[in-house]
């Protein structure tokens, strides 16, 4: 589902603990909660922190139509990833799917800071950002289950989800390859004078690969708008980030490179930070993003996710630092809907998806005659050779 | 011969009057691609192939192919020039005909290409077309991938092409596999390029054959270019084509020098080179294995044999059409190859010709290629690495026994 986007609005201080201190808040909007493009400022429980840069502020200007779009869209990611999760187990899903419930305010905030112009890379935890980016979830059923319909018409699967038009550039399987194509892809936007930006997103785990300085290097040199987003969920696969790191400052690695360490879980600094970050990224260069934030489900389906961490730890942050949880209370505090008509919009969500799944399901799967297409580009008369050389042979169209 | 080439479509130069007027439109190419049986500039390629076959220099590698009509030379149309300087050529008309061609690589900007390949273009186009990149070739592969994405047309050049070995990630899933794991979203018009075979005692981690290791990359072109003419063409058809190319060239051949025609053209990137038409038996062979072979084939000629010699060109799609042709009329298939004897492009090959054209051979296909050994450092080992015209002659000899 299409975030709603917003233009910013004045920020108004938020509290750390909502219910208890909303009600001293001097409320602007007693009455009409109808009001859509009512600026509210709200703080951040978190500062950034930065790193050879000045931090911005944690004040943030939202507008009521932005928070409800915010939990509508983190409902419907959440909702989907759920789903995921049983079709997975109900082996329509096969092979590799990991799961991006608990950091859907990354991918929220970072739709409310950009535009369509602007490009997303990002690795394999990529339906959530598929989402954010306009893909239906007709789409993203389809592919998950290798059904034509899929927005690689089932030929890429959960890792390979890509939107060209509105510049998401995918869903990549191999860890930190995805760097250098961002980068890339940010020096063809300074190439074409664009005055867009590139956000390459990768894993805490992905930050201790080579090819990520490399090409942080050659970003650096060049100038380009590439923004480098870790998302730092705190667990490369198995492995907790104090064992796989000698300096789990993410955001500080880029030595030369400014950085900003931002509270993954909160939309709203995420959404300030990516406007901070693109601001930051055309005229001085690149930046990096540490996103602290936690992904509920373990690294892959096949993963329990409990083996390397506690269940206490799991259902802690769940308890606390939830995205959606903290949408919601904000929402409560300032009376832009009641706790029925948010629980009406997690119903309603919850039947797009289902219906996403049923449609999904009853849609075909690819001709085989696809296996041979999109090998090669149309028209350079390329011929094609099946298993069985002599018969099955398709000229590539 | 020259009914011989039309009927084989084999050196499809493009008609150049096709070419001039639709300059500007990449369509207009692909159709007088598609029309290349008909309207092919015999004129041109004739006189190249019968000055290759007439004249043999010493230094095999120095080689000059000269004309046999004009002795005296400088009232020839066309100009001389070496093979470094026809790639320069191609790339320089390349990049002024569209703006999204741009070049990055080690050493190719200021420092002019540590073959000269990119030289003065720095100069001529300003660091942004041609960019000189850190030593990280698992990135600026990746980036140049990367901006293929969105449309730039970038040409990745490995100073060696077994550097590139660190960027098998980037080329083997992203350049070649991006297009079909989006669905036809994205395409991947790069070009990597690079110097790679065996050298003069360059050592074993410089004298490597990557085409064997790409070669089951789905996704991917190969060609493989060995004179100055086909340089030029391969080159131009690669910046053209909208699918990721690798352009192998050969360390030794850079110096080689010959007469191109002036007029623009563009090669076929999926065709095969008619070197020599014969009737006794098929030697398909590839960059710089060619001149190898045009060594022994002179002895062979002497001896009474009749070889067809095929230059392959195109590694990754094979040019069957071609080869098929040549293996119905003579029945007969010596491959020679730098490539490894395990997994190399003579065993791909010969599994491909089996397959397709088994009923009409006489004999088993014969299959030089290097030895399965990190190439030596001494000059006399490295010598026993590679197929030499001696080995060549005793293998047609074998062959053509009744």
């Amino acid at each position: 589902m299409a975030l709603k986007r917003l233009t910013s609005s004045p920020s108004f201080p938020s509290l750390p603990n909502l219910l208890f201190k909303s009600l001293s808040t001097p409320r602007s909007f007693s009455s009409a909660s109808t009001e859509d493009e009512k600026i509210l400022t709200i703080e951040t429980s978190v500062p950034f922190t930065g790193h050879k840069c000045d931090p911005p502020s944690r004040t943030i200007d939202t507008t009521p139509k932005e928070l409800m779009g915010f939990f509508h869209d983190m409902a419907l990611m959440r909702r989907m990833e759920i789903a995921a999760d049983s079709l997975y187990k109900a082996k329509l899903i096969r092979g590799f799917c990991h799961l991006y419930d608990g950091q859907e305010a990354v991918a929220v905030g970072m739709e409310a800071a950009i535009t369509k112009k602007d490009s997303i890379i990002t690795a394999y935890r990529d339906h959530c950002i598929y989402l954010g980016r306009g893909g239906t979830l007709l789409e993203a059923f389809s592919e998950l289950m290798g059904r034509r319909a899929g927005c690689s018409k089932g030929k890429g699967g959960s890792m390979h989800f890509y939107k060209k038009e509105s510049g998401f550039y995918g869903g990549h399987g191999i860890v930190g390859a995805q760097i250098p194509l961002g980068c890339g892809i940010a020096f063809a936007q300074k190439y074409s004078k664009d005055e867009t930006v590139t956000f390459a997103l990768y894993g805490d785990g992905a930050a201790n690969q080579g090819q990520l300085f490399e090409a942080l290097n050659i970003a650096a040199l060049w100038d380009l708008p590439a923004i480098l987003v870790c998302e730092n969920n705190h667990y490369g696969m198995g492995t907790a980030e104090w064992r796989a790191a000698k300096s789990p400052s993410y955001y500080k690695r880029g030595d030369y490179v400014p950085g900003l360490k931002v509270d993954g879980m909160d939309a709203l600094a995420v959404k300030q930070a990516c406007k901070f970050a693109k601001e930051h990224a055309l005229k001085n260069g690149p930046i990096i993003l540490e996103m602290d934030t936690y992904r509920y489900h373990g690294h892959s389906m096949s993963d329990p996710g409990s083996t390397y961490r506690t269940r206490d730890e799991i259902s802690g942050v769940r308890q606390e630092r939830d995205p959606i949880e903290r949408v919601r209370k904000l929402i409560l505090a300032h009376d832009l809907a009641t706790a029925s008509d948010l629980k009406d919009i997690e119903k309603e969500v919850r039947k797009q998806v289902d219906e996403a799944i049923a449609q999904a399901k009853e849609s075909p799967m690819p001709d085989p005659s696809e296996l041979f297409t999109n090998v090669y580009v149309k028209g350079y008369g390329v011929e094609s050779f099946g298993a069985d050389r002599k018969e099955v042979r398709a000229v590539l169209p | 011969m020259a009914a011989v080439l039309q009927g084989l479509g084999a050196a499809a130069a493009v008609s150049s009057a096709d070419l001039l007027s639709s300059k500007r439109t990449k369509l207009a190419w692909v159709k007088s691609m598609a029309e290349r049986n008909g309207s092919v500039l015999v004129g041109r390629t004739n006189r190249r192939f019968c000055g290759g076959l007439n004249r043999r220099a010493a230094n095999v590698v120095a080689a000059k192919a000269e004309s046999p009509t004009s002795a005296a030379g400088s009232k020839q149309p066309g100009h001389e020039i070496l093979l470094f300087e026809a790639l320069r050529e191609g790339l320089k008309e390349e990049m002024d005909l569209d703006p999204h061609v741009c070049v990055m690589g080690e050493d190719v900007g200021h420092y002019g290409g540590s073959y000269k390949v990119t030289k003065d273009l720095a100069k001529e186009y300003g660091d942004l077309r041609v960019l000189d990149t850190p030593i990280a070739e698992n990135s600026f592969t990746g980036m140049g991938i990367g901006a293929a994405m969105t449309g730039l047309r970038p040409i990745v050049e490995g100073m060696n092409m077994g550097f590139l070995l660190l960027a098998f990630n980037q080329i083997s899933n992203n350049c070649g596999m991006l297009h079909y794991t989006s669905g036809g979203q994205f395409t991947i018009p790069i070009v990597i390029r690079g110097p790679g075979g065996v050298g003069r005692q360059l050592g074993a981690e410089h004298s490597q054959r990557l085409e064997s290791y790409f070669q089951s990359v789905p996704g991917l072109q190969m060609v493989a270019c060995s004179t100055p003419y086909n340089a030029k063409g391969l080159m131009k058809a690669a910046i053209r084509s909208e699918n990721p190319v690798i352009l192998f060239e050969h360390v030794l051949l850079y110096n080689l020098k010959e007469r191109i025609p002036d007029e623009e053209y563009v090669l076929s990137l999926e065709e095969a080179e008619m070197v020599r038409p014969g009737e006794h038996v098929t030697i398909l062979t590839y960059s710089r294995m060619r001149y190898h072979v045009m060594q022994a084939a002179q002895t062979l000629v002497n001896k009474g044999y009749d070889p067809e010699i095929i230059d392959i060109r195109s590694l990754k799609p094979f040019d069957l059409y071609t080869i098929g042709n040549s293996v119905k009329k003579t029945h007969r298939v010596l491959i020679v190859e730098e490539c490894m004897r395990t997994g190399g492009i003579g065993a791909s090959l010969r599994a491909a010709i089996i397959e397709n054209f088994w009923d009409y051979l006489d004999a088993p296909i014969m299959c030089l290629s290097s030895q399965d050994v990190p190439t030596p450092y001494a000059g006399t080992l490295e010598e026993w690495t590679v197929v030499q015209p001696a080995q060549i002659v005793t293998a047609v000899e074998q062959l053509c026994q009744p």
